[in-house]
Parts: structure tokens; sequence; C-alpha cells
């Protein structure tokens, strides 16, 4: 019982980085032409793995997809996405896993992911940061004209289109941007900037929802 | 705004980089075994070209790779870029 | 033409109402009401009038007052509203006392094919590269496309030019892929195609602008090829009373005429050296204004234009000149005698016409590294070989912009460039088009490239009337006596005269200023060049170039998770690099010495808490970590054993402090290095760089934590019992939970790692949790009578222990050993980042600045960072104060200083430098409080 307590104060007690900004983003979204919402708590591990070893092989299958090798790509496998960051490193996305013990084991994604990482060859690393960064969902018509007002990547739909990802930067702060749909772009970025980001993109997105 | 081409993530704006210096300084083998003379021309001294130039950058705000650029230092032309532990490459 | 057709508008000009029409620039408008002085000249105050029809303006500068005050803008560039309210600029223009509402902001764009100018060589380009499927941006500085078209009203294709330039606009904008840009400047062109451009979106609309609408938009543009048909400027030589109200370029008469149904003035002289000012003659005397002569400074003008004035009646004057322009205030008379000598005769008028032939607008294409050639037959200089220089440019040029003169020419030359791009894209390139059709061409006589007309004898022969630089005021006597003071380059000229320096940029006098001085010198222009083009090729409001990164938005600021309480809390907020972190927490009427001096015994006689969230961390893990960390810290870190904690010191190679922080081991092959707060990338940088460039084989991952966790500083007599009361399941006993270790545990039922760690030298403890706890966390171990500190009590704790604030205490000079650390740095590691640079002899220097403590005299007196030291009536500045507070567990001030020979000096006494004032202060040891550290383990 004393568990159970704990686990319903903990998630009582988390707040995400733009729990403020429910209701702007809300009256941001009203118009129809854009729809901002922050979706929280999403697990999120960095993953470095050399992608040719037998260990990452491993991890493909617990992900359920082969880690993407092209820079810059990003594959969804069920609930999960990983994405590409480097030439040994992803981000991979999943669901609110609630909360687990600090260093303990457990069934989380991690757990599983280290369990297939294994020991025995090449060295990998899965390191939890769910809550390094939070998560933007910036969607809509006029979604890629909000970002390009910040982002000087080419976004237009034949470069930058769905199954693409970027560590980059938008106005002043670097992000992760990921093209989930056409018109549906995530947008990472560090929890303490999220706020910055957040004022930034309605400010950006003031022209297209008035 | 130079457009630098990640050998990993392609073009991006200059923005995004950070300049690492001349390209294939080596870190002493031995410093301990080094006059402080050579030990301060390991320190302190690098070429400056007027032309092309082997030098370092990292992508920062990006993949966080570091590579190598030859640019042309009058021009700003990039000649070549290639990944850090491979050689110069010839330019005709 | 004096109820001219459009909707009407009305505005302000220098205190006067008039009516203007829609689509009116201020000067069509002021030219259709006869006004004709506009502005007063910098230099000379003399007046001045409308010269040109365009961007190139450089006399009649007006300031706007209404909608929103801006200096310095032409008025043949502003487009008049309702309502607005301008006058002329009285030399200097005066920027807004006010913050400015309207809102600015950035697009960044990029395409195939940039062309950059819509007139009939740009639309062709864009036309073309459109029809190709390249993704195609066109932009041009009017309001509307057509270029030369708007103000020549030739026929293209049987339309009138301005409608057949709409049309096709219209279409290219209909297309996906194709972006059409009116009022948009292209500035600057910079390295690999980068093109900057500014767009003036709302300043038309006036009050009825909308509120989010972004009133100027920067473009940021990187384009794959450019097409740059930018079109040409018209010129003018320079002869007295040039500058005069009444003197304008022939081809902006011909506008105000054909776009605008504007006459600016009635009866006109025209001052050519070229053909293109005979169809202007033509008409503006078909709307009435009476040509009462052509000066053509040639033998033989272009037989047709000469016919088509014969039968209009209008006398040419070949070989003739216009000595002088007369007039008090404005032009009155003309001047008028054959070159070589002979009777001169003074012709009234109240326009005069003139045009010295046109020069290619060059400026982007230079900007871009192009090389210019001077072309003898159009007497200007004009775009070389792209292919010419080391750099190949992704560039094209077409039609007047690289000399092209005509009207088909123009035409045919932009679809070239258009399709040239499109290959060097990489596009197929469609079949080619028949060229629109253009029916009226006369063809053209030769021109003479005429720049100064000699002074008449006792008219203006001193040359202070021949004017080069109408903006600056820049005479040809003041070009002659530049050469005169022996200056021979055109840069050099321009620099001692400031000609070209204006706001116009000399568009209309650069090459008027480069003729002048090779004639002076005897040379050729060709040879003497022209002085270095550089961006902005227009001005710019720096409210645009800031675009959205101003007011709270001006740079990125990082906050930690508790931030929002430490607001509701009144803290007032230190900027710690981007951080926001709360500074102090005042209490009602508390200023911020009694809050401080409050906190600090809080911690030092209590319990106390800071958010110490700001701290960068960086997980660094694999079988080679802590060999990593052995090569990039001063101390050893692979002797740590799981469990336990070390604080560390990282140099640079030249052995000069870096960072700090604590390196946390979690697991044989895991360790959680901490960085400082404004460090947090850089170290991460430096690892990466390391890892990357010279230890490649090292099987190690870093990967930053900062935001993960949210972190909790507990501070005090008190911490352990607080801790307790929170952490039920964690054994806190000194023994069992000792200083420098780690454990995890539930804290306030949150799943926290605890580390014994202190920046105080009181027992303390971090608690970490993931960031979205970090708020329950801080409101339940406040909850517990905790009393919150800020970043000052922070501040007065560590330096009351010695601790240095590395970037506070230390400038990247400074070695561990000067900042009394030497145990820090390890005698056992063969190598390590910065162990050579230990032995060189200007880090064994025993007169090094080192850290040491201070005690003013007066035990009231604070001594400000940044004060200089000196022996007691010596002026050798021994060193400076690093950091000075107030101390409540002292009882009085105090500082920590880099002296040189600081540590040989303990126990002097010196002054420290206060402007006139020496203040004496006795020279310490930097452990001022606690030194046996007897506190820290409660």
């Amino acid at each position: 019982m004393a568990e159970r307590r704990n686990a319903d104060r903990r998630s009582a007690d988390r707040r995400s980085p733009l729990a403020g900004f429910a209701a702007r983003f809300e009256t941001a979204s009203a118009g129809g032409a854009l729809r901002l919402a922050e979706i929280p708590f999403l697990t999120q591990l960095n993953l470095r793995v050399d992608a040719k070893s037998p260990a990452a092989e491993r991890i493909g299958r617990a992900l359920g997809t082969t880690l993407p090798v092209e820079p810059g790509s990003a594959v969804r496998s069920g609930d999960l996405t990983v994405l590409w960051l480097g030439p040994d490193e992803w981000l991979v996305l999943g669901p609110d896993e609630g909360e687990a013990e600090i260093g303990a084991g457990g069934a989380g994604l991690r757990d599983r992911l280290v369990e297939a990482a294994g020991s025995a060859d090449g060295h990998v690393s899965v390191v939890d940061v769910s809550a390094q960064r939070t998560t933007l969902v910036l969607a809509g018509a006029r979604a890629r004209d909000v970002l390009a007002h910040g982002c000087a990547l080419d976004l237009h739909p034949r470069v930058f289109g769905p199954g693409r990802c970027a560590q980059t930067l938008l106005a002043r702060a670097q992000v992760v941007l990921v093209a989930r749909e056409t018109d549906e772009f995530w947008v990472l970025c560090r929890s303490s900037f999220a706020g910055y980001v957040a004022e930034w993109l309605l400010d950006a997105a003031a022209e297209y929802v008035t | 705004m130079l457009l630098i081409p990640c050998p990993w993530c392609g073009p991006r704006d200059e923005i995004e980089f950070h300049y690492g210096g001349q390209a294939h300084v080596a870190y002493p083998e031995d410093p301990a075994a080094l006059s402080d003379e050579e030990w301060a021309r390991y320190l302190f001294f690098r070429d400056n070209p007027k032309g092309r130039f082997a030098e370092r950058w990292s992508h920062s705000a990006g993949c966080r790779r570091w590579f190598n650029v030859v640019r042309d230092t009058a021009t700003n032309e990039i000649h070549a870029v290639y990944r850090i532990g491979e050689p110069r490459p010839v330019i005709a | 033409m004096t109820s001219r057709p459009g909707e009407v508008v009305r505005f302000r000009f220098d205190g006067r109402d008039y009516e203007g029409r829609r689509g009116d620039t201020l000067a069509a408008a002021l030219l259709a009401n006869g006004v004709r002085r506009v502005s007063t000249s910098v230099q000379l105050g003399q007046p001045r009038g409308i010269f040109s029809a365009g961007g190139e303006e450089p006399n009649a500068l007006v300031q706007i007052e209404t909608p929103f005050p801006e200096p310095m803008l032409p008025a043949t560039t502003v487009e008049i509203c309702d309502g607005l309210v301008a006058t002329g600029l009285p030399g200097k223009g005066r920027l807004a006392d006010r913050p400015d509402p309207a809102r600015y902001d950035t697009v960044h764009a990029h395409c195939d094919v940039l062309v950059v100018g819509a007139g009939p060589a740009g639309l062709m380009a864009a036309a073309e590269a459109a029809r190709g499927g390249a993704r195609v941006i066109l932009a041009d500085e009017r309001p509307a496309p057509g270029g030369s078209l708007l103000g020549t009203a030739e026929a293209v294709d049987g339309l009138p030019g301005r409608r057949w330039a709409a049309e096709r606009a219209a279409e290219l904008d209909g297309l996906a892929d194709v972006r059409v840009l009116c009022r948009t400047t292209v500035f600057g062109h910079y390295d690999d195609n980068y093109l900057v451009a500014v767009e003036r979106r709302t300043n038309h609309l006036g009050a009825a602008a909308p509120a989010t609408t972004a009133r100027e938009r920067i473009w940021r543009i990187r384009a794959r090829r450019v097409v740059h048909a930018t079109g040409a400027h018209e010129r003018f030589p320079a002869f007295a009373g040039n500058d005069l109200p009444g003197v304008m370029l022939a081809g902006a008469a011909r506008t105000y005429v054909n776009q605008y149904g504007v006459r600016p003035g009635r009866r006109a002289v025209v001052l050519t050296t070229n053909d293109t000012a005979y169809p202007a003659a033509l008409d503006l005397a078909a709307a009435g204004i009476e040509i009462a002569a052509i000066v053509d400074v040639r033998q033989a003008p272009g037989e047709e234009w000469a016919r088509r004035c014969a039968e209009r009646g209008i006398d040419v004057l070949t070989g003739h000149v216009v000595t002088a322009a007369r007039g008090a205030g404005e032009l009155s008379s003309v001047v008028v005698a054959p070159e070589d000598g002979g009777q001169a005769r003074d012709v009234p008028a109240d326009l005069l016409l003139v045009s010295g032939g046109w020069t290619p607008v060059v400026h982007l294409f230079s900007q871009a590294g192009g090389t210019l050639r001077f072309d003898e037959e159009i007497g200007a200089f004009v775009p070389g070989d792209t292919q010419a220089r080391d750099v190949r440019l992704a560039v094209e040029v077409a039609g007047s912009a690289r000399g092209v003169p005509t009207l088909s020419g123009c035409l045919r030359d932009g679809a070239e460039a258009g399709r040239r791009a499109l290959a060097a894209a990489g596009f197929a390139v469609p079949d080619q088009a028949p060229p629109p059709a253009v029916e009226d061409e006369p063809a053209a006589a030769p021109a003479r490239h005429l720049w100064l007309v000699p002074a008449a004898d006792g008219d203006g022969d001193d040359y202070r009337e021949h004017f080069v630089d109408l903006q600056r005021d820049v005479t040809v006597a003041d070009v002659l006596r530049a050469t005169g003071a022996g200056l021979r380059s055109v840069e050099h000229v321009k620099r001692y005269t400031t000609a070209g320096t204006a706001h116009d940029q000399g568009r209309t006098s650069g090459l008027l200023t480069s003729a002048i001085t090779a004639h002076a010198l005897g040379l050729d222009v060709a040879d003497l060049g022209v002085t270095t083009f550089r961006a902005p090729y227009a001005p710019v409001s720096f409210a645009a170039l800031a675009g959205r990164d101003r007011g709270h938005l001006h740079d990125p600021v990082r906050v930690t998770a508790m931030h929002d309480w430490h607001v509701a809390r009144g803290a007032p907020l230190e900027n710690v690099g981007q951080w926001k972190r709360p500074w102090y927490y005042p209490l009602d009427g508390e200023d911020m010495t009694a809050a401080v001096l409050r906190e600090c015994r809080a911690a030092r006689e209590d319990v106390a808490m800071m958010d110490a969230s700001t701290l960068g961390k960086i997980d660094v893990i694999g079988p080679d970590a802590a060999e990593l960390l052995d090569r990039l810290y001063t101390n050893m870190m692979s002797t740590l054993p799981v469990g336990s904690i070390r604080y560390g010191v990282m140099c640079r190679p030249d052995g000069m402090v870096f960072d700090d922080g604590t390196v946390i081991r979690l697991a044989e092959d895991h360790f959680l290095a901490t960085t400082t707060t404004g460090n947090a990338a850089a170290v991460l940088d430096w690892m990466e760089e390391w890892l990357q460039t010279e230890w490649p084989s090292l099987r190690v991952h870093c990967t930053s934590v900062t935001e993960q966790w949210a972190t909790v500083a507990l501070v005090g007599p008190r911490s352990r019992e607080v801790l307790a009361g929170l952490a039920p399941g964690l054994d806190v006993g000194n023994a069992s939970f000792p200083f420098m270790t780690w454990r995890d545990a539930e804290v306030a039922g949150i799943p926290a790692r605890v580390c014994r760690i202190s920046f105080s030298g009181e027992l303390a403890y971090e608690i970490n949790v993931r960031s979205w706890y970090g708020l329950a966390l801080w409101e339940a171990v406040n909850a517990a009578g905790v009393t919150p500190y800020g970043t000052e009590t922070m501040h007065v704790l560590r330096a009351e222990k010695g601790y240095p604030i590395i970037g506070q205490d230390t400038d990247g000079t400074v070695t561990p050993q000067d900042l009394g650390m030497a145990w820090v740095v390890s005698k056992k590691k063969a190598d390590f980042i910065g162990k050579r640079s230990f032995s060189r002899a200007d880090t064994v220097r025993p007169d090094r600045k080192q850290l040491v403590g201070l005690l003013p005299e007066d035990t009231g007196r604070l001594l400000p960072e940044g004060v200089h030291l000196v022996e007691p009536g010596g002026t050798r500045a021994l060193g400076h104060v690093t950091s000075g507070y107030r101390s409540a567990a002292l009882g009085r001030t105090f500082a920590l200083a880099l002296i040189s020979g600081g540590r040989e000096r303990v126990g002097e006494r010196l002054h420290a430098a206060m402007g006139e004032e020496m203040i004496p202060v006795t020279v310490t040891h930097h452990v001022l409080y606690d030194p046996e550290g007897a506190r820290r383990d409660g």
C-alpha cells in the first residue's frame, strides 16, 4: 500500500517544463491553422553504440527496428521512435512510463535496452534523458512557416518530410526537430530552454493564428 | 554565413559549428620529453596562411562530430571536408 | 493632369496638408503638389529637391513622424498612406524617443534560383527557371514588378509594360515553388550564396497595418544559383549648380510622368550624353511639359530620335553643354553653350533633366566576390567573368546590370540567364520559348562619356558648385583638394572627401567620383577603378535586423524547474550565462545586505537550501571512462571508489584552470561529472574534442544530463536532521553516509540521489531528482522549515572558505597552484592535460598572481571587484580584487584577490586604490572561515 501511495504521490508531484503554457497553447491552436501543444514526460533515452556491432543488432531487435544509419533519419516502431543524432548516437522516444527507481532494474525501456546491449562485446551507453528535454508538437498548414522564422534548415516537404529529423537551432536554442507527418513536427528542446522556445513559437505563430 | 558541409549531416549554416583551429596538430606523444621551447611551439604556434588551410570544425549544434576542412582563407571556398583520422586530401 | 485618377490619400508634409493618390511615393505626391524643395543638405545647408524616382535618391531625405518616427528615408521610396506626417530632413535625422511598437521578423528561405530584380530581365529569368521546375524566389525593391517598364511605359507583347510585368509576376506567384517578393530589397550577398533581404510589409498601409504582421521582415535566403537582374542607375555629369531643386535625372522625370501621372515641372531643358534622354523628353512633351531644348553633348544623336524631336518641334542642340544651373533656392534658368566655345545663353526653365549614361548596379555581384571590368561602350564598370577568380561564383548577371542597353536585349538576356541558372542547378532545360515582342526600338547612336563640364568664365570656376556627391555635399573642388594633397587611390579620396559614404552610398555618384579623380590624376577611370562595394546595399533598420530577438526574446532565458517558486517569492534574479538564478530572497522590508546576512547565518548556524540545478552534468560511461577522466582532470579519478565523490580541476594544455567540479562514481564504468554553470557546454565539447580527435580508441561516451536533474543543496548544521525527516529510509549517520559519498534514496517520496558535498564548508547535501520533480522536492524541503538562499549567499559562503569561482576569481591565466590548490594536481600521473605546462618557466615564477584573502582595516568597507592593489606609496598594480563581500560569520567585510607573489605577502599591508582614495587592507590566507574544516561533518 505504501508503495502505491508513493507512486500516486509522485505522479501528482510531476510537473512538465511547459505546464504553465497549456492555456496559451490552446488559444493559439483554437483557429485551426496551427496546433501547438506540449507532449510531456515522453521516455527519452540517449543511446550510444557502434551501429555495426552485434549489440546494435540486439538493441534493434528489442526496439523492433534496426537503428537508422542514414544521417537525419527517424524510424518508428509501434509507439517508439528512433532518431539519428550522430554516427553512433540515437535518441529513442517512447511513451511516458511513469517513474522507475533511479538505477533500479525493471521492465522499463531503458532496462530492456541495457539488457539487449549486454556486456559481452563493445561498449554501449543507454542514458535516461527523459527529463532533459520536453517535446512540443507543432502541426497544421502553417507549421512550416512558423518554424522557418527561426530555423535555417530547408523545411520543404521534399527535403524535410516525414521520417526526417535534425539537431539544429530554432531561434537561438538548440533543438531536435522531427518531421512526424507532412504538416506535423515535434520540437524537442532542453527543459531549461523550453519556456524561451515556447514564448518564441507563440510569438512567431501570432501572425497565423489571429 | 558560410555553408559548411558536415560529413554527416550535410551542408549547414556556419552558426551551427565551432571552429577548432589548425588541423593535424597532434598532442605530443610524450610531453615530458619536450623542451620548453618545443612544448611552447605546440601550445602557441599555428600557421596562418593566405590560401588553403586545413582546419578543424565541430558541428556543435548538430551531430557534435569533429571533422577537418580545407578552406581557402582568402575566398572562403571549401575545397575538401574529411573525417578526423583521415589524411589531408590532395587537391589539384 | 490636375485631377489625377486614383484613390485620394491625405498626408502632411512640413506642416502643410496635401492630397496624393494611392500608390504615390511621397516624392511623386510632393511633385504633384508643386513642392520642389524637400530637404536641406547636411554640410552646406543648401535646399535640395527630388533628384531621382527610386532608392538611389541622394537628395530628398525625409523624417517620418507618423505613423512612427523614422529618420533618413528617401521620399522616392516612401509610399504615402492616410495620416502620413513627414518633414524634410534638416541635414540630420532624429530617432524616435519611444519604443517602436511594431513587430519585426525573419524568414529563412531556400531556393534553386534567386532572381534579384523583377524588371524585364529578372522576370524572364525567373519565368525560365520556374518553367524548368526550379524553386524560385524573385525579389524586387519596388511595390510592383516591372523595373524600368514602370517608368518607360514601353509595350511588351502588345501590353503596356507595367501590365505585362504584373501578369508575368502573378503567373509566377501562382506556382507552388515560386515566391515573388515585392517591396523587398536584397541588401547583402554573402558567402555560399547566402543573401539577405528586407521586405517592407506594412509601411504603405499606415494605420491600417495589422498589428500581428511584422512591419519589416528580413529574408535570409540560401540560393543554389543567383541571377542578379539589378538594373542600372542613371548618372549625371558635374556642372555648376547641379544640386539645385529642379535638376533631375531624365529617367526619373519620365517615371513621374508615366508611372504617377505627375508633371515634375513646366518648362524643361534636357542635358544628355546618350539617346535615353530622348524618349524621356518626348514623354514629357506628350504630358504637356514644354521642352525648351535638348542639349546633347554629342555631335550625332540617334537619327530616329532626332527626327521625332523635330517632328514635335523640340530644339536639339548638338555639341552643346549646360555650363550652369541657376536659381535662388531652386532652378529658374539653365546656361547653355557650345562646348567648343561660343556664345552662352540663358534658357529659362524650372526643370533640368540630366542623363550622363547608365551605371549597372553591380553592388551585390561585387559583394559576392565578383570582379568588374570597364565597358567602354556604356562608360561604366560591368560584371567580369564569374569564373575568373579562385572562387567560382554561382551567379549570373542579366540585363542592364551587365550593360545590355535595350529592352529586347534585356528580355532575351534575362531568359538566357534563367536557363543558365537552371542548368547549373541541375535541372533539365526546357525548349526555348519565343521572346516577348518589343515594337518600338530605334537604333541607338553611341553615347559619349562626359563627366565634367568645365566652368564657364566667372561662373563656378572654383568648382565649388560642381557637385559630385549631392548627399555629402562633395564637390569637384573637394576631389581636387584630395588629389592635390597627394591621394592617388579612389579609396583614399573617398575617405578624405566622404564621397560615397552617405545614406545613398554614392549610387548615382560613385562612378563620377572615380572619373573626376581619374581626370585630376590624368588617368583613365577604367584603370583607377571604383571603391569596394560592401553590404548593406541599402540602409536597413536595426529593428529589422534584430527581428524577434528583442525584449523577452532577446536572448534565450534558461530557468530551472523551481524558477516559478523563486519568482513568486520575490527573489531578484541574477544572470549567470543565459540562466536566471535567484539572487536572494528578501523578507518584507529587507534590503539585499540584510537578506544576504540573514541567509548566510541560516546556512552557518541553522539550515538553508539553494537551487543548484544549473550546474552542468555529464554522464561519462564506458570501460575507459576512468582513463579519460584521469587525462582531463589534474587529479586522479580512476582510484575513486564506486559510491564516492571527488572534487577535480581541469586545465587547458597551457596549464591554466578551465573548469572545476565534482566527479561521482556511479559504477566501475560510469561517472557523473559536474561542471560550473556557465561552462557546461564547453566542458562537454572539450571531452568530445579530445575523445574524437586525439583518443578515438578510448571506449567512452559522454552525454549531457544537465537538465535531467534538478538539484537542491541542503546546507547547515541542521541539514542532517532535516534530511533524516524527509528520507526516513536513508541512514544519514556520519559513518554510514560520510562526506564525499552518495546514496540513492527516496526524499519526500521522490526517487533521489543524495550527494554529501559542501560548497560552503558546512555539513551539506545535494539532493538530485529528475527535473520534473524539482519543484515538488523544493517545496517539500522548504516546508521542513529550511531557509532558501540565493547566489549571493552562495558566493559569500564559498568565498569565506576560499573556494574560487572559475571565471570570477580566475580569468584563463591562473593555474591550480596560483589558486593555492597544488593538492589537486597529481604527482603520480605520468601525464594529464596541462601537466607539462606546470614546469614551464612562466608557471613557476614566484611573482605569479596568487589567490589571497584581503581584510580591509575598516571592517565595514566593501571592496568592489576589479579594484587594483598597490604597496603603500607605490603605484605598480600588484593585482586586483576578484570577489568582495560582507561576512556574517566573520562580522566584517573581506575580499579575495589575485596578487603578485600573494602568498609571500600574507600579513602585509597594501592599499586598494579606489580612484584617489587608498583603502588600507591586510593580506591573509585565502581560507578565512573554519580553516581546519571542522564544520563539514556537522
